[in-house]
């Protein structure tokens, strides 16, 4: 069936949103009442996670056992199982919730799939064993709205991961979905579509947040029957995946918005670069782009508009490079994904030369809804600068990695105490990394600063696309830094000098520094290195790329300084600067550490004294973990 | 104040440029002369490489969060830009030592020394002391093809290699390959340059700024065949060779030794000093009477004959359409080049005439290409394993060749060439400017066609730079159509014009170098200055001015050797001798 008008769309809405009201979180459950098919409804949705996290820990087989246990109690057809997208909280994924029980289960096992149908959906009784622990009360929680975790959060980019099943493009338009397009091609002209992005306020959530709306505006000024629109989904960040979920949990919205660009701007071709390693996402948008064609809401004359627009998936090769948009170009091109010089801006000359106008998918998931809620709400949420929200990817040493969407303007304190649940293991919080390889490490003085595009950036940093990661007290600032830096070197484009060999140098420095050969003179080669680095390459993935070693020379020197000069390693990272010892007053001379050391360092007679020759030791840590005693340590 | 002009400072002096000048030549407009590596631009032709990638030309324009590349930012009105601040002197330097720290610093044994872009660069930045030592230095085979030699050791990255072999010349042989500090310039998978489409044009030669791509010396082995008693050493030099190697004496650019040359040839000990000249008037007797002949076939209504005829003496050309159009074969001229008439006519009749046995005899040519090396190598061209042309030297290996043996070209008297292989006429001298193989066989077909003589023999309508040309004579009321293009690229839109059926030409003369063959791959290197291939240019046609016969039938010596030899053009004999054929090589 295509949709001809608005009201179609509105029937179809109409027919898809019973399915979807269970879902919604009413009244949040707190006691211990009844539930499932107990509690006298006639119908149950359990919705699982699909996306790629908890996929890779079995969650289509939970689903495929919960059917079939379903069929064995014989009421698969009060109790429906749907595969939404990621829920976010993957530290404690697989996720199973139930609708509209409001339960949310966590780290759930296919073996936990029968007692779910048994206990929770025919015996009337929550898998207590299954249920989120408040670490802080040690009280189980029943429903995601009273964890820390989701309490602080506001998700517009992520509104439909985890709710709706991305492969049903009825369920999106449940949500609205394609009222936004309707909307625009029916009632807007291009120049107010844009007028709205402006309002908005809305900038690039993929890094350097050039504001989306004037980006329009410059692709809808250049002359051109011919002309792109272009999603970048070629996340690119290590830890990072944003995007993934975007892609897997909520495809359609990226479609619908890019149909509402190409209004605005005046292309009928749409382009989404991702990468080739991400094959979940990429199946999940074929299926979504097809769902659309055939309902009408891609191809042409759209609502029977004369508005034509269709959408083909490229594919990348896994090149960080290829995150920044002329190299994206050039690569979409079947050319080498190398940057080149700004100006000309893709908005003048993009893709085969045509006006192109390129936005990220975190960028594009955020369109529809300032259309369905106003350009007004949009900015009255974040800060004066920075509108509405931003996801991040948050891991590390945190309790609660995963991923979330936080107001502009939250502090870091907030993301990483109370949403992130503070440190792993009781440490001591150290750093916390943003705008992966091009941003910076901030430590605990900028814990209180609020997360926008200028804060970040004053305090050393950058937004970037979203990954954050936070480090304890074991991690080593020059290993961090040296990590940054070795994935820069690996995925420098090697088109411009400083970049190129630069950052290869550096990186050659750093190398030195944690073998224990490194000298004060080093820091300041490292430190000048940088800047010309910075100052002289020519995109922004070279001009960004000293900024982990910037940010840590500047906010860890003294860690720097301990390295070259007493050449100690507080973190106890680097090797070199480490040895094992026996404990004396510890060891009761087992020889068991003797008898296992492989290259023999170690000596002593049994009920003796034993002694690691450190010049014969190679450092494998063997002794250490066959010691009862605990008498041997790295110091 | 002018109108639409721009209004700059550069170093705080005032400059007015027009809209969409670089910084760089901004600066070069009031006596700036800011360091560049990757860049290249040989305004007028198609040659412009501008990556922006060296990043040395960086400079520090006001209002700019960081530097800006003077080689591809354009001057925006009231920019204030600064060339010598800290900032940019110590970004520069810093640039340029790590350069270096990836290259090797065997200046003193390298082929480049002297002539060597990072080398004056580094010497200009006074680096005296290498800060950035360690990490690997690249480590790769030296590919030796026939003609070019590649060190990617010492490769710099600055690409403008890559943009001739791909932009400019359409080949695509050589690209980036691999990412980050291990991207090395090579044919696809790492394959050897012998194993890819080169067509050994040798541009990427004549632009690399240091030691990564040479040509293949053949001195040495000349050198030891002078000194050899039992062999007869003759040579041949290409009309281009006359009007650049000067260059390498210091003499000005386009200043015409050919007198000087030839005494300079004698005095290395060539036992017989001839002009590919003379093989050049012959080729137009071949390739003219051909043309004339497909001509009058097509006229007459036959739809068999390939039209148009397209010229053959350049050898790169030839590998370019044997690689890249095998199906239009039977479109080129089947006339060998100037360099191979001259060996085979020198290895049959000249060398019966002096009694010379064929083994004993060494033909060595002087040429401004390359390809030229291959092209002596290629099997057709030989007899019973014996080459026409023994083998073939650079306009650059000479010069040092001259230079080693303690002569210095522009103190020597003029002598002339030996005969009979060395009359020539002035439409042989043109063959070394783009167009003028062209404009020499329309004096002689003009002339063969109408049975008039020709009132001028200037078609200047075929001469200059632009890269696709056209021109059309009017024989005897048949408008006779010509195009020329120069710089594979535009080569290759005349033959997908033609494989299209929108080629209105009859002729059509193709040369693989921009500019003809005076911006050989083998010629003295012009460092991107423009002007250098124009004084070249200028000198082939006063050359052309200077002689007293300028069309090639009017040759006494061309007309002796097919009295005595050859019976006339496209004869028996000339066919074996003189013509060729091709051969599909596409991979």
């Amino acid at each position: 069936m295509k949709i001809q008008t608005l009201k179609d769309l509105e029937k179809i809405k109409a027919e898809s949103l019973a399915s979807l009201e269970l879902r919604n979180e009413v009244a949040p459950d707190t006691g211990d009442e009844t539930c499932g098919l107990e509690k006298g409804t006639d119908h149950i949705q359990i919705l699982t996670c699909g996306g790629t996290g908890c996929k890779a820990s079995d969650s289509a087989e939970i689903a495929a056992r919960i059917k079939d246990c379903l069929k064995q109690f014989g009421v698969e057809d009060k109790v429906e199982v749907i595969t939404t997208g990621c829920f976010g909280f993957c530290e404690k994924g697989p996720i199973v919730k139930v609708m509209p029980d409001n339960t949310f289960y966590t780290k759930v096992k296919p073996e936990d799939a029968a007692e779910i149908v048994k206990e929770h959906i025919i015996g009337g009784r929550r898998v207590q064993r299954l249920l989120y622990i408040d670490p802080e009360t040690n009280a189980s929680v029943n429903d995601s709205k009273h964890m820390n975790f989701y309490r602080k959060q506001v998700r517009i980019a992520l509104r439909n991961c985890g709710l709706i099943d991305p492969e049903n493009i009825r369920e999106y338009i449940a949500r609205d979905g394609y009222m936004s397009l309707a909307d625009c091609i029916l009632t807007k002209t291009p120049a107010e579509v844009i007028d709205v992005v402006k309002r908005s306020g809305l900038r690039g959530r993929g890094g350097a947040g050039f504001p989306t709306g004037n980006k329009w505006e410059f692709a809808s000024k250049s002359n051109s029957d011919i002309k792109y629109v272009v999603c970048n989904a070629d996340e690119g960040d290590p830890g990072a995946f944003m995007d993934r979920s975007i892609m897997e949990g909520d495809p359609n919205s990226i479609i619908e918005a890019m149909a509402i660009c190409g209004y605005a701007i005046g292309a009928k071709y749409g382009l989404i670069y991702v990468r080739a390693e991400y094959p979940l996402a990429i199946h999940r948008l074929k299926t979504a782009i097809g769902q659309a064609h055939e309902l009408g809401l891609l191809g042409d004359n759209i609502l029977g508009t004369g508005f034509s627009f269709d959408i083909t998936i490229r594919y990348g090769a896994g090149a960080f490079v290829c995150g920044e948009e002329t190299a994206l170009i050039h690569s979409m091109e079947g050319k080498r994904g190398e940057p080149t010089l700004k100006p000309p801006f893709p908005a003048v000359e993009g893709y085969r030369k045509y006006p192109t106008n390129v936005n990220n998918v975190e960028t594009w998931a955020n369109i529809p809804v300032i259309f369905q809620k106003g350009p007004d709400w949009f900015a009255s949420i974040g800060t004066e600068k920075s509108k509405g929200t931003k996801v991040f990817a948050l891991a590390g040493k945190i309790n609660n990695v995963g991923l979330i969407e936080v107001p502009m303007g939250t502090t870091l304190r907030e993301v990483i105490y109370e949403i992130g649940g503070g440190i792993k293991n009781g440490k001591k919080f150290k750093a916390v990394q943003t705008g992966g390889p091009s941003g910076g490490c901030l430590t605990e003085k900028h814990l209180d600063i609020p997360i926008d595009y200028e804060s970040l950036g004053a305090a050393g940093s950058m937004m970037g696309s979203g990954g954050m990661i936070v480090m304890d007290e074991d991690n080593c600032m020059v290993q961090v830094a040296r990590f940054y830096l070795g994935f820069i070197v690996e995925e420098s484009c090697g088109k411009c000098a400083p970049c190129r060999i630069g950052n290869k140098r550096m990186l050659e420095i750093l190398d030195k520094i944690v073998a224990g050969k490194g000298t004060v003179e080093d820091l300041d080669k490292l430190e000048d290195l940088a800047n010309v680095i910075k100052d002289a390459s020519l995109c922004g993935l070279g001009q960004t790329s000293p900024n982990p070693v910037l940010s840590t020379l500047a906010n860890f020197r003294d860690e720097y300084m301990e390295h070259v000069v007493e050449k100690k390693c507080r973190a106890k990272q680097c090797m070199s600067m480490l040895n094992y010892i026996i404990e004396p007053d510890r060891c009761v001379g087992c020889h068991l550490c003797a008898k296992n050391c492989p290259v023999e360092a170690i000596s002593g007679e049994l009920k003796q004294k034993h002694v690691i020759d450190q010049q014969k030791c190679i450092k494998c840590g063997t002794c250490m973990s066959n010691c009862r005693l605990h008498a041997i340590s790295l110091k | 104040m002018e109108q639409n002009k721009i209004n700059i400072s550069i170093d705080n002096r005032p400059v007015s440029v027009n809209p969409g000048t670089t910084i760089l030549d901004a600066a070069k407009s009031c006596g700036i002369e800011i360091p560049t590596l990757c860049h290249i631009n040989l305004e007028g032709t198609c040659v412009n490489n501008h990556p922006a990638s060296c990043r040395l030309c960086v400079v520090e324009v006001a209002g700019r969060r960081n530097l800006a590349p003077a080689c591809a930012t354009t001057c925006t009105e009231g920019m204030e830009v600064h060339t010598n601040t800290l900032r940019v002197l110590k970004a520069r330097r810093t640039i340029l030592e790590l350069i270096l720290s990836n290259h090797p610093h065997d200046c003193l044994i390298c082929r480049k020394s002297g002539n060597c872009e990072l080398q004056s660069l580094a010497r200009k930045l006074k680096i005296h002391e290498a800060p950035f030592e360690g990490g690997e230095k690249s480590c790769h085979e030296l590919d030796k093809s026939v003609s070019i030699v590649r060190d990617m050791n010492k490769c710099i990255l600055c690409r403008r290699c890559e943009t001739m072999c791909n932009d400019v010349q359409t080949v695509g042989a050589i690209g980036a390959n691999g990412r980050g500090f291990n991207t090395t310039i090579s044919p696809a998978f790492g394959l050897k340059l012998s194993e890819s489409e080169c067509t050994y044009c040798g541009q990427c030669v004549a632009v690399c700024p240091v030691g990564a791509l040479t040509e293949v010396d053949n001195t040495n082995r000349l050198i030891k065949d002078l000194a050899n008693p039992d062999k007869t050493v003759i040579v041949q030099t290409a009309p281009a060779v006359r009007v650049a190697i000067g260059e390498e004496f210091g003499l000005p650019a386009g200043t015409i030794v050919t007198g000087k040359l030839v005494s300079a040839l004698r005095k290395l000990g060539f036992n017989y000093v001839f002009d590919t000249d003379f093989a050049a008037d012959l080729t137009i007797m071949e390739e003219g009477s051909e043309l004339l002949e497909r001509l009058k076939k097509f006229l007459d209504g036959d739809k068999s004959v390939p039209m148009p005829i397209l010229t053959s003496c350049c050898p790169a050309w030839v590998n370019f359409f044997e690689h890249q159009f095998p199906d239009m074969l039977d479109i080129p001229s089947t006339a060998r080049s100037p360099q191979q008439m001259f060996g085979s006519i020198a290895k049959t009749y000249w060398a019966e005439k002096m009694g010379i046995p064929r083994e004993q005899l060494v033909v060595v040519s002087v040429m401004p290409c390359l390809a030229k090396k291959y092209e002596c190598g290629r099997d057709e061209f030989k007899v019973n394993g014996n080459p026409d042309v023994d083998y073939s030297l650079s306009t650059r290996e000479l010069a040092a060749l001259i230079k080693e043996a303690n002569m210095d070209l522009k103190s020597m008297d003029d002598s002339d060439f030996d005969n009979p292989l060395g009359a020539s006429t002035g439409a042989s001298v043109i063959f070394g400017a783009t167009g003028g193989v062209m404009e020499a066989a329309l004096r002689t077909a003009y002339e063969l066609y109408t049975g008039k003589t020709l009132d001028k023999v200037e078609f200047e309508s075929v001469r200059g730079l632009e890269g696709i040309r056209h021109a059309s004579v009017n024989l005897n009321g048949f408008e006779l159509k010509v195009g020329i293009a120069h710089g594979l690229g535009n080569a290759r839109r005349m033959l997908e014009d033609i494989r299209s059926g929108k080629s209105e030409y009859h002729a059509i003369e193709i040369m693989a170098c921009p500019g003809g063959c005076i911006g050989g791959g083998g010629q003295p290197l012009h460092h991107g200055d423009v002007e250098i291939i124009n004084a070249r240019r200028k000198a082939v046609y006063e050359e052309d001015r200077n002689k007293p016969l300028r069309k090639s039938h009017e040759n006494p010596y061309i007309q002796q050797l097919y009295e005595e030899f050859l019976g006339k053009p496209l004869s028996e004999k000339a066919h074996a001798l003189l013509h060729t054929n091709y051969f599909n090589k596409s991979k």
